[in-house]
């Protein structure tokens, strides 16, 4: 270093825009009582039919609306509708994850304070959706059982991030030789504790389970604050 | 991949706090870079040098320090250094562990100036 350079101490996080942003979005969710969930999981995982599934489901007893993710095409939301629920698309372009303030945006006009839940379903991808809060309670990471059992340790740091994994296409488990057991230790491994749900979307089983533990995390409310985004 | 935006948030961040100092020349930019931070460090530092085209900061480095990631062990109640991110186990006593100390930061936290 020469006698005219010298370090200057400034500290700032680099997302901070977007955390700043998703604190203000969880305090209006917390203030409107609406429980909010985001998805993540690879492109191909079974997100859109699980999510399809879910919302279905849930509409008889609570309000629910979604918003969903895609880099190009509204596809998914096309076939969100059918459930019946509001759906908003947020195509992101060339981003390959949701930030809060996209988040923010396409909740314009929404009434909060009339959902019970709001399902965020992320842009496929195991990599840059970890590193962005987009202000939900419950983070949801999805496994298909055609993905393979080693997921969780090549993605180590989206499945530590998440509160809760979702083994989907669990109708295919045999026909692929799924080796349950393994996934549930690999999952351990990368986030001990971590609550796995076994489902498929296709012919409904486990989604007992699930509702139950949507339900039990939206009348545990106010929810837990993330601890790993606080 | 999401680097070249982080990078780009960078280089707005070092090019906001070089105009708050008067317009100084940043010669390079110091990062933490945690390993639960989900940016690859290559992929960062390549998509540095295009983020910083044409701006200000053309010509400065990153300077990156790669951050471990320390967890809190409820048994041996103290900070341990992961052995790998691939398992949350405490490295002395294999207790699993999921309070996280370091290892998610990404942080610019200095910067080297020319006055």
């Amino acid at each position: 270093m020469s006698a005219q350079t010298r370090l200057v101490e400034v500290r700032q996080n680099v997302l901070k825009q977007n955390d700043i942003v998703a604190r203000e979005l969880r305090q209006q969710f917390h203030d409107a009582a609406v429980y909010v969930v985001s998805l993540v999981s690879s492109p191909g995982s079974g997100k859109t039919a699980f999510l399809e599934k879910t919302l279905t489901l849930l509409r008889s007893n609570y309000r629910v609306a979604a918003l969903v993710g895609d880099l190009a095409t509204e596809n998914d939301a096309a076939r969100l509708a059918r459930s019946l629920v509001p759906v908003r698309q947020i195509t992101t372009g060339t981003l390959c994850h949701l930030e809060a303030a996209m988040v923010r945006t396409a909740l314009e006009g929404w009434k909060l304070d009339q959902l019970d839940f709001l399902f965020i379903e992320n842009v496929g991808n195991l990599v840059c959706p970890a590193s962005y809060d987009v202000g939900e309670d419950l983070r949801v990471v999805l496994l298909s059982v055609t993905e393979g059992e080693d997921k969780p340790l090549k993605y180590p740091t989206i499945f530590n991030t998440a509160d809760v994994a979702v083994l989907t296409k669990m109708d295919l488990a045999e026909a692929v030789e799924f080796d349950s057991a393994a996934a549930a230790c690999n999952i351990q491994r990368v986030r001990p504790g971590m609550t796995l749900l076994k489902v498929s979307s296709k012919n409904g089983a486990g989604m007992d389970d699930w509702l139950r533990y949507l339900a039990h995390g939206r009348h545990a409310y106010p929810p837990r604050l993330l601890s790993h985004l606080a | 991949m999401h680097e070249l935006s982080i990078a780009m948030s960078i280089v707005e961040m070092a090019e906001e706090e070089a105009e708050h100092r008067g317009g100084v020349h940043v010669n390079a930019v110091h990062l933490k870079l945690g390993v639960l931070a989900g940016v690859v460090k290559d992929a960062l530092l390549l998509s540095y040098q295009l983020a910083c085209e044409g701006t200000d900061l053309q010509g400065s480095r990153l300077v990156i320090e790669e951050i471990a990631a320390v967890v809190y062990c409820p048994k041996c109640l103290g900070p341990r250094t992961l052995d790998s991110i691939q398992w949350f186990a405490c490295p002395e006593c294999r207790s699993p562990v999921s309070q996280v100390i370091h290892g998610r930061e990404l942080q610019v936290v200095a910067l080297e100036i020319q006055e």
